[in-house]
């Protein structure tokens, strides 16, 4: 544990000083900013926060983990030759990356808000929920993407799986439940469209954000049906629970791969 | 010191390594030499961990290599070092010390033959490739390791970085440290070595001193001697073959 805070502290050294990172921030920074400015009340500024963050983390946690993940090539093996396990190596890297990305993200967010939101304590909360799916977002697609790097020493097929990937959790597979829901809509669907809900992070952080701004018309069937089962706080437990699964599971995946992988 | 013996590496239905027993002692320089994919690299990153053997024993001082902590006796100059671009010469020294734990003095001799006390606060991102490679090679140096893995240690550096490199390795050699090194250079290799292992197709096909090598076949340089024997084993491969 020590030594995989010691290896954050360097690699944070070096991302934060990154131009992509600071070009992250000041994406946030100029959004906020700008949807404070024009977009009226603070719940629309919080729903167009909220499309754009939950197409734009995803795709910049995966492109930026695997490029990261790729350039790092050598530096993982001089790192390795060093007495440092794999494991620590690995959690290190990913934790740095999660880290600077979410942190450029909440700055981003934060300081308009402060700045020009309204601060209390109901939007304190919608906002905190934004944030928090944003850091979760980060988190699951950039060990996402280290799984991705790991399974394929091949850079340029690593890098496009991870933007399929991307593009399938994004847009195809609403597209595919859609299809399913109109295909099948004679037979009762809350439960397989409340599976479908968990099996799609975005769509959990969707449904996280929508049920405590309690908008139904903006929830969309899953939504709606995550509403009626779960009701609103157990909702967003489920929610949240999914999210962490979510981690959990490609770091887990990744880790184990890299562990026995010929480097 | 390193003791390994019938170490096989397949990746896939490739035969990167097959049968290798071989002993790295204290005390001597020993090179491995072979031609392009002839397994060099591949038993380098086995005895670091980086490549996961087949089947084998290899130990270190006795004891099997399971686990990292044995990584902290060995100094390694990978062939193309890459660090993070935007830390420096002395944030990366200060990680590593950091991370290893160090508290005694440092080798820094090859920092000041390098003279990169100028360079050690620029961002790596900003360092020539020589440079990068002085600072890989100082690193490599820097924990006094009882063992020292250096990957073309001489490619990329000026004549006369790679003169001081020589000497240091000479220096350290002498006060009783370990070196396994590689080189398509046979001049360093003839200047620096006293062992050679000569590995063609994932076997050891030759093994003993630069001299026994040149001998064997009237040779009056290492160069040419170690491209007789390939010439003779490839001829032998034909001739099978056919």
């Amino acid at each position: 544990m020590e030594t995989i805070l010691k290896i954050i502290k360097y690699q944070l050294r070096d991302v934060l000083r990154s131009k992509w990172l600071i070009a992250y921030l000041l994406f946030f920074l100029l959004l906020t900013y700008g949807l404070f400015r024009f977009a009226g009340d603070d719940s629309r500024v919080i729903i167009s926060l909220m499309n754009v963050v939950l197409i734009i983390i995803p795709l910049v946690s995966c492109i930026y983990g695997t490029i990261y993940f790729y350039n790092s090539k050598e530096f993982i093996l001089f790192m390795l030759s060093q007495p440092i396990e794999r494991s620590t190596l690995y959690t290190g890297m990913w934790l740095s990356i999660a880290i600077s990305l979410s942190v450029s993200f909440i700055i981003g967010i934060t300081v308009p808000y402060l700045l020009l939101g309204q601060v209390n304590v109901q939007n304190l909360y919608t906002f905190a929920l934004l944030a928090a799916s944003g850091i979760l977002l980060t988190f699951i697609f950039s060990s996402a993407a280290f799984l991705v790097a790991v399974t394929n020493s091949d850079k340029a097929r690593g890098f496009g799986i991870s933007l399929l990937l991307w593009l399938f959790y994004a847009v195809v597979f609403d597209g595919i439940i859609l299809f399913t829901m109109i295909s099948f809509n004679d037979y009762p669907l809350e439960t397989p469209a409340l599976i479908a809900t968990l099996l799609n992070p975005i769509d959990s952080a969707r449904v996280l954000i929508l049920l405590k701004l309690d908008i139904s018309a903006l929830m969309g069937y899953t939504g709606a049906v995550f509403q009626k089962f779960f009701g609103n706080m157990l909702g967003i437990l489920i929610a949240i629970f999914s999210l962490i699964l979510w981690i959990a599971l490609p770091f887990v995946t990744g880790l184990k791969l890299f562990k026995g992988k010929d480097l | 010191m390193i003791e390994i013996n019938n170490l096989h590496k397949n990746f896939g239905k490739l035969k990167a390594l097959s049968d290798i027993d071989v002993t790295f002692k204290k005390g001597d320089i020993t090179a491995i030499v072979g031609p392009n994919g002839s397994g060099k690299t591949t038993l380098i990153k086995i005895i670091l961990g980086l490549v996961r053997r087949t089947s084998g024993t290899i130990r270190y001082n006795g004891k099997d290599i399971n686990g990292c902590s044995y990584r902290s006796d060995i100094g390694y100059m990978p062939q193309s070092p890459n660090y993070p671009d935007n830390l420096n010469a002395a944030e990366l020294i200060e990680m590593l010390k950091d991370i290893r734990g160090k508290k005694e003095s440092l080798d820094l001799e090859l920092i000041e033959l390098f003279q990169l006390s100028g360079e050690m606060k620029k961002s790596i991102r900003n360092l020539s490739g020589g440079t990068k490679q002085k600072i890989n090679a100082a690193i490599a140096f820097l924990f006094n390791p009882a063992l020292l893995i250096l990957d073309e240690p001489t490619a990329a550096l000026d004549p006369i970085s790679s003169s001081y490199l020589k000497d240091k390795i000479l220096k350290e050699n002498h006060n009783g440290k370990a070196v396994i090194l590689t080189s398509h250079n046979m001049y360093d290799i003839q200047e620096l070595s006293n062992d050679i292992v000569f590995l063609m197709e994932g076997k050891i096909f030759f093994r003993g001193s630069p001299n026994q090598l040149m001998n064997r076949n009237g040779y009056e340089n290492l160069e040419r001697a170690v491209a007789g024997l390939m010439k003779e084993l490839f001829d032998g491969n034909d001739s099978k073959n056919n």
